[in-house]
């Protein structure tokens, strides 16, 4: 049996937005992060008595912002893996079609299958 | 898993810097060697880099009605390893720690113990438990980033613990609490970042499969299994 990643990989993520859209419509939650909830727990356990000794050395001044620099470093992320992908991508398919060239002219073969 | 700014006391700052930091060196010691000896796996190291970059900064919903983010770890560990993966988290790390006020420079060390070494180690083990048993190679790739994601904030749970006994309850009690904000928001987030990562996994067999067999990853034997069984 063949498996299709793609396929299964999207079900999931369907899942995944199924499953935050069914608790986000039936209960009340506001959404905060997880690192945030550590913080506050922090202050419970310890009555309050905890108070950090250091502070960032930069914050970003408005929400915007900081989406802003999430966002960038996402997008350097993805630039980075497509074309190096894309750069193995049409190694592959040259490497191909060399070969098969001298079989029978096929340029548009399929990479490594 | 980002222990905030100044979060964390002192002593345990020092504590969890002087364990990460040889890990980190060697990993960059290592990672030198391959940049040096092997150019054509650069690029695989790069995109290994990317992903965690990527990754780690989709704050993503969970059930539980918090947000959290995966950590992208799981491949860099599986193809070169925890000790190369540690240095590629500290570089995210860094970056989040001055730029965006998330995680810390005081709480760096922690912060590289659960997602750069804690998490890939586990990833790795898996990976390799998993490929010895016989089991499929994509499901083994699934464990192993799935587990090295939920592992990082079961370990950011212990770190909180030890950091913070409860009055009553001492550590355990502790670990409980930070562990129901950590590790239950993780767990799908943490199969998404498995199948995300096995997807991911699969592009790089197809179009490099002989990188991964120079590295060790894989056999030649199961990339041909692999061939007739998955599209």
């Amino acid at each position: 049996m063949k498996i299709n990643l793609e396929l299964f990989t999207s079900g999931v993520i369907v899942l995944f937005i199924a499953a935050f859209a069914y608790v986000s419509s039936t209960q009340n939650h506001k959404w905060v992060g997880a690192d945030g909830q550590a913080e506050d727990l922090i202050s419970q356990l310890t009555d309050g008595s905890y108070i950090p000794w250091f502070h960032s050395i930069y914050q970003p001044p408005s929400g915007e912002i900081e989406s802003l620099l999430f966002a960038l470093q996402a997008a350097v992320g993805s630039l980075i893996i497509g074309y190096f992908l894309g750069y193995y991508r049409a190694l592959a398919k040259m490497k191909t079609s060399d070969a098969s060239e001298e079989q029978d002219g096929e340029l548009n073969a399929r990479p490594s299958r | 898993m980002h222990i905030m700014e100044g979060f964390l006391p002192l002593q345990w700052c020092v504590f969890w810097f002087a364990l990460s930091l040889p890990v980190v060196a060697y990993g960059a010691y290592k990672m030198n060697n391959i940049m040096k000896g092997n150019r054509d796996v650069l690029p695989l190291l790069a995109v290994a880099g990317a992903f965690v970059f990527v990754l780690s900064s989709l704050k993503l919903p969970s059930v539980t009605g918090s947000c959290s983010h995966p950590t992208g770890t799981g491949m860099g560990s599986i193809i070169f390893g925890p000790w190369i993966t540690s240095v590629l988290a500290v570089i995210v790390l860094v970056y989040q720690a001055v730029f965006l006020a998330h995680g810390g420079l005081t709480t760096l060390g922690a912060n590289t113990f659960s997602m750069g070494i804690a998490g890939p180690v586990i990833g790795y083990l898996v990976y390799k438990a998993a490929t010895k048993v016989g089991l499929h190679l994509y499901l083994a790739v699934f464990l192993a980033a799935t587990l090295a994601d939920w592992a990082t904030y079961l370990v950011t749970s212990v770190q909180l613990a030890l950091a913070f006994p409860a009055a009553s309850g001492g550590v355990l009690a502790s670990f409980e609490v930070f562990a129901a904000v950590f590790a239950i928001t993780q767990v799908p987030l943490a199969m998404v970042e498995g199948m995300v990562t096995t997807l991911m996994f699969k592009y790089i067999v197809q179009l490099r499969s002989d990188v991964l067999v120079r590295m060790n990853t894989v056999s030649q034997s199961t990339i041909k299994k692999l061939r007739e069984t998955v599209a």
